[in-house]
């Protein structure tokens, strides 16, 4: 069964799970032998961006060892063979450039969404 | 009016990035040495709780001891020993029926029980308020 997982909602709770948690279950499941990809939507598309760092974070008198690294999960799924798309329009109005995306991140624009979901078994929208 | 800010948290733990930025606000007027109270309401009492546990995390490839797992406990106990270090007060009061509503009652040293009575005070006591809500 195909899945794809429509992420829309980024760096929620991202710092104290370390992770992004849709991306981190999408992985999971791939583990378990779902052939799962993912849709970067809304906010969630700023997850194509190269270079990102949340390092640093103090609370008080406590540090973090381990920051979120998006770009880490996002190779690795593209790595174990997911496919991970970006919609096209909601890039742009970021102003978020080809040139300034993960490579491996397709992009596609929104009239060419029901193709995509018509590659799929089943769509979850998180 | 002293150097005092008052919080209102809302979000519960693990749900939002503005659980994040709330507890970098206020470690940063904590280091500026301006006192602080936070009232939590509703989710946001879940934030002390001690029940939270930190794990190890296989997809990460780390041990329990490598993730240093956050937990939003440990946030509130590293607020309240830097206030201490800092000789400044953060009062943390947990709303009392939000508390009961979730069985939110084991929660870090330091932090106390209230109602809407106490923001309000706190509210009046301190030079302004930030509300930080759920949405």
């Amino acid at each position: 069964m195909r899945v794809l997982q429509v992420v829309q909602s980024a760096y929620r709770a991202t710092l104290e799970e370390q992770d992004d948690t849709v991306l981190w279950f999408t992985r999971a499941i791939r583990g378990a032998g779902a052939a799962a990809d993912v849709l970067l939507a809304g906010t969630a598309v700023s997850y194509a961006v190269r270079g990102q760092s949340a390092a640093g974070l103090r609370i008080g008198t406590w540090r973090q060892l381990h920051p979120p690294a998006i770009e880490t999960e996002i190779t690795k799924l593209l790595e174990s063979g997911a496919r991970v798309v970006a919609l096209t329009e909601d890039l742009a109005e970021r102003g978020i450039a080809k040139e300034a995306m993960l490579p491996g991140i397709e992009s596609l624009g929104r009239k060419s969404l029901g193709g995509l979901f018509a590659q799929y078994d089943r769509v979850w929208t998180w | 009016m002293s150097k005092s800010l008052t919080f209102l948290l809302m979000d519960a733990p693990y749900e939002q990035s503005r659980t994040t930025t709330a507890f970098r606000l206020i470690s940063a007027a904590l280091e500026r040495g301006i006192s602080v109270r936070v009232f939590a309401y509703e989710g946001a009492v879940s934030l002390p709780v001690t029940q939270q546990k930190p794990h190890a995390n296989a997809l990460h490839g780390r041990s329990l001891e490598e993730e240093a797992h956050p937990t939003p406990q440990a946030w509130v106990s590293a607020l309240l020993e830097a206030a201490k270090e800092k000789g400044i007060t953060l009062d943390w009061v947990n709303c009392g029926l939000c508390v009961d509503e979730r069985g939110a009652t084991e929660v870090v040293a330091g932090v106390r029980r209230g109602s809407p009575a106490d923001f309000w005070k706190m509210a009046t006591e301190t030079a302004n308020t930030v509300v930080i809500p759920t949405r």
